[in-house]
């Protein structure tokens, strides 16, 4: 009988085996048309094996510590909501942040699950194939978990009950839209870049790290665990991202400049993204642990530039926008929530107006802008609300044909002008926030013409609840706005005299007195 | 001061989100799978086309025949949303990690008659392409399907089915080391055996249609070959040598049979949809199961022999009448 | 020189993890935030299985680390032994 020992595998000879020895190339259909979509974009791809796996996890490992973290997750996402958690947190103003991250996130995660099943499908290379169908798989468990989580939340407080009908309707979460619908209707190499790369390796960890970390300072237990456990599946997705950069790198010198253009920018994209993290960091969080732009320091410019540092020898350079990103940080964040808080009948989560003290905090933050630029901006919108005079700004926004964030962000080098640009395409005249933004529509202006900007939508008679004649004599575009988005009247305006504050304020009362 | 929060009773706002109480026609509480699952898929004002098809959105319910006044009909009877379903695969890959274990420990693998392991290998270890075919093909359902109801089902499913070629290969290399990876994969390569069977995968990667592909690769060519396979085989290579080839594929076979379940949940509500999509579906399972017939004899003949004809003639009556109990006639 | 690094969740087995990685990374700076630890090495970081089991007087598969990272910077390379991350600058 033949007896013969078997051979004790390596970690990266046995995962190879369990993977890319399982691949073949087709012969009864032609590979180009298995996989149609790897070379339009004019990435050179010569040798698929000469991809370098990141994390090496076979199904039977990837179920085994998946149920391990989803039944220490729902263990406590269980045990906070039964014993009413959510009055355990700082003050009611922090749930706010929920509602803002309900709205902003799951729906992006939803995108990139569905993105990454399409790369786990159209990547010629097994390797990169069976890592983008392991993130998509992952990314289907980050929204989930995340609605779960906040699911109770809703329960209690206004805000959050709407949030799948408005992901594609809200003026404020169509940057975010946009960012994934880019990406996603990009070739394959440039979603990669963009979600892989410039969204999960630059900027997730500051999309993440300091919500989770905020939310358990300041006593959410769900909301951290869930953070927490989906942060463990990011490093996987980073190591991919990073993995597929150096792949093209190193498959080809031509992909050098395309690939540079992508990263200079998804970088831009995903910065303008982050400004509504910056406020939710600096104004948002009742208890802070740090500043948006100590955040910005370390995990952008020092991890960032250790990255860019390390492709060098590629000859990759640093994105043409990161001197202006550094500039940013001690503008955006104020920028954000003052923009918020001028609208406040068109956003389901309240606005106020930061206490001294926490101004005094934002000041010894912010030494070069906040008392120079911001704070007699709030100190004013202070005086006009206590006065009964408190500030709405009715009017639709403008927004930027690119990244869709409204217009508010200044000239570089002036914070008190604002920045425009325009370019015209084919007879229009379209508008950019940025430098970026423009060098972004002129790269491509026949993709950014497309996008749909809902302040330019509503004049059309596009933004209007179902069932609405728009050809009656008395149509006036924009009267419903309201109905069209589905927002609660107690979801808007000031946190001050909301019923959230009310309630919270009562019940936990409740929980001192007999 | 300590706050006892858990005696505070307090009357909920509302029970669950606006979309799933105009869905369940109620407030009332969701369980975690309708939270997980319904309406969440964009529908509307996409930014913008595709670059690498421009005539579909990016989510287009003209990418395949079928029609649906609700996608979300199509959902799914074990309820796996995330969790559910990789606490699910959790729980059979700690048995299946066992039976491994165990074999190994014992060296039941060394010991399996050589006759069994030659025969067991020719006509099962080339099927580590065939799942990996599957993964691929499913995630093509996953990624251009509708609705997050038939998406993320498929998409778990594809995973599944990495984690069988994955089985499948340590069973190769439990038996018989590295050397039958490379035989197999000559076999299915060459070997006139698997050629047609590999046409049948290779096909279906470029059909576009995406709800074919769902039908093709999942309830006619898994509906057959899981069955001839896992249940017939097993059974015969039971009888002849001993459980060993039955401990290391019980992972496929119970996830058989639990797949089962939610595809013909998902092949009975498009069907009662409406009659254009029954007549579709006939079309397609009749189309494919005929063709997965002709892939699947010379696989049947190596594994039974002169039986083989018989034993195809009774799984097909088996998947018509699958097909009758979902409510399509063929 | 660049920085690679950790951070993990807050757990007894992690506690372990910090530990090995202090003793086998001459120069590791431990920045303790609510709930998460960051671990900063200059240039290169290692995490060893040897010491780690060490530590947990357990075996321990590296793969393990899954269940408690937030985060890395830095190449990854994996095997049986190692964990490394590293910069090449």
């Amino acid at each position: 009988m033949d007896m013969k020992v078997a051979k004790k595998l390596g970690l990266k000879e046995r995962y190879s085996l369990m993977t890319r020895d399982l691949a073949w190339d087709t012969t009864y259909q032609p590979m180009d048309k298995v996989f149609p979509q790897t070379t339009y974009e004019g990435i050179k791809i010569h040798d698929w094996d000469k991809w370098e796996d990141p994390f090496r996890l076979t199904m039977d490992a990837y179920w085994k510590y998946q149920s391990e973290k989803e039944r220490k997750l729902y263990a406590i996402l269980d045990g906070f909501n039964q014993n009413n958690g959510h009055l355990s947190v700082t003050d009611a103003r922090y749930i706010n942040v929920l509602k803002l991250f309900l709205g902003s996130t799951p729906p992006l995660e939803l995108m990139a699950a569905r993105g990454f099943s399409m790369m786990g499908r159209q990547m010629n290379g097994a390797g990169p194939r069976v890592a983008c169908q392991m993130q998509a798989v992952d990314e289907y468990r980050h929204f989930q978990t995340q609605i779960h989580s906040i699911s109770n939340y809703n329960k209690y407080y206004n805000g959050m009950d709407e949030f799948a009908h408005q992901q594609s309707r809200m003026w404020y979460l169509s940057d975010g839209k946009s960012f994934f619908d880019d990406a996603i209707t990009a070739g394959p190499f440039e979603f990669m870049v963009a979600i892989g790369f410039a969204f999960e390796y630059v900027l997730t960890n500051i999309l993440f790290v300091p919500f989770i970390s905020g939310a358990a300072y300041n006593g959410d237990m769900a909301a951290m665990t869930v953070g927490f456990s989906a942060q463990s599946d990011e490093a996987r997705h980073m190591t991919l991202g990073l993995e597929c950069i150096k792949f093209m790198l190193e498959q080809d010198p031509d992909n050098l400049p395309i690939v540079q253009r992508w990263i200079d920018k998804w970088t831009w994209r995903g910065t303008r993204k982050l400004a509504s993290v910056g406020m939710m960091m600096d104004y948002m969080l009742p208890k802070r642990i740090m500043s948006f732009k100590e955040a910005w320091e370390m995990y952008v410019e020092e991890n960032g530039g250790a990255l860019f540092k390390d492709l060098a020898r590629y000859g990759i350079t640093i994105p043409k926008c990161f001197s202006q990103t550094i500039e940013e940080k001690e503008h955006v964040s104020h920028q954000s929530w003052i923009g918020f808080y001028m609208k406040p009948q068109a956003t389901p989560f309240h606005t106020w107006i930061p206490t001294p003290d926490e101004m005094d905090w934002l000041s010894e933050k912010y030494p070069n802008t906040f008392d120079k630029y911001y704070r007699p901006v709030l100190e004013f919108f202070d005086a006009q609300e206590k006065a009964g005079n408190r500030f709405d700004n009715k009017t639709a926004p403008m927004n930027c044909q690119v990244c869709v964030s409204t217009m508010k962000f200044n000239e570089p080098g002036d914070p008190m002008e604002m920045c425009f640009r325009e370019s015209i395409y084919k007879g229009e005249k379209f508008h950019t926030c940025s430098d970026h933004c423009k060098e972004i529509f002129d790269n491509e202006p026949e993709k950014y013409s497309q996008t749909f900007i809902s302040s330019h939508q509503v004049l059309q008679g596009n933004c209007e609840p179902d069932g609405t004649d728009v050809n009656a004599p008395d149509f006036k575009p924009g009267q419903n706005m309201l109905d069209y988005w589905k927002l609660d009247k107690r979801a808007l305006g000031d946190f001050n005299g909301s019923e959230d504050q009310k309630n919270f304020a009562a019940w936990r009362e409740q929980a001192t007195k007999n | 001061m300590a706050i006892d929060l858990r005696t505070v009773s307090i009357t909920p706002l509302r029970q669950t989100f606006g979309h799933l109480a105009r869905r369940m026609g109620a407030d009332k509480p969701a369980s975690r799978y309708i939270e997980a699952t319904m309406d969440l898929q964009p529908v509307e004002n996409y930014h913008y086309r595709p670059t690498w098809e421009p005539q579909y959105d990016i989510f287009d319910t003209t990418r395949t025949a079928i029609k649906m006044k609700d996608w979300y009909a199509l959902k799914d009877p074990r309820q796996y949303y995330y969790g559910a379903w990789t606490l699910a695969r959790g729980r059979m890959q700690e048995v299946a990690e066992g039976d491994f274990d165990l074999v190994d420990e014992l060296g039941l693998a060394a010991a399996y008659p050589a006759e069994g392991k030659a025969q067991a290998l020719k006509t099962f270890l080339p099927l580590r392409h065939v799942a990996w075919a599957s993964n691929l093909n499913k995630a093509y359902v996953s990624s251009y399907g509708y609705g997050i109801a038939i998406s993320q089902a498929t998409c778990y499913a594809s995973m599944d089915q990495l984690g069988v070629a994955q089985y499948v290969t340590r069973l190769g290399i439990a038996f018989d080391d590295l050397d039958a990876l490379a035989t197999a994969k000559k076999d299915w390569l060459e070997g006139a055996e698997w050629q047609e069977l590999r046409r049948y995968v290779e096909d279906l990667m470029v059909e576009k249609d995406w709800f074919e592909v769902l039908v093709a690769q999942d309830f006619a060519l898994e509906g057959l070959l899981y069955p001839l396979i896992y249940e017939r085989y097993n059974e015969k290579l039971n009888a002849a040598y001993s459980p060993v080839f039955s401990m290391l594929t019980r992972f496929q076979r119970e996830w058989f049979g639990e797949t089962t379940k939610w595809l013909d949940a998902v092949i009975k509500a498009t069907g009662a949809d409406n009659a254009d999509n029954k007549a579709k579906l006939a079309e397609w399972i009749k189309k494919w199961r005929d063709r997965a017939v002709v892939a699947l004899k010379p696989v049947a003949a190596l594994a039974f022999g002169a039986e083989a004809d018989a034993i195809m003639a009774e799984l097909v009556q088996n998947l018509n009448a699958r097909a009758a109990k979902a409510g399509i006639a063929l | 020189m660049s920085n690679a690094f950790i951070a993990f969740q807050k757990n007894d087995e992690s506690r372990c993890i910090v530990e090995a990685i202090l003793e086998d990374n001459p120069g590791a700076m431990v920045d303790d935030q609510p709930s998460m630890v960051k671990i900063d090495v200059p240039n290169r970081l290692v995490i060893k299985r040897e010491t780690v089991e060490e530590k947990m007087g357990r075996s321990f598969d590296l793969q393990e680390l899954q269940l408690h990272l937030i985060t890395i910077s830095g190449n990854l390379d994996e095997t049986d032994d190692e964990f490394t991350l590293s910069w090449n600058s």
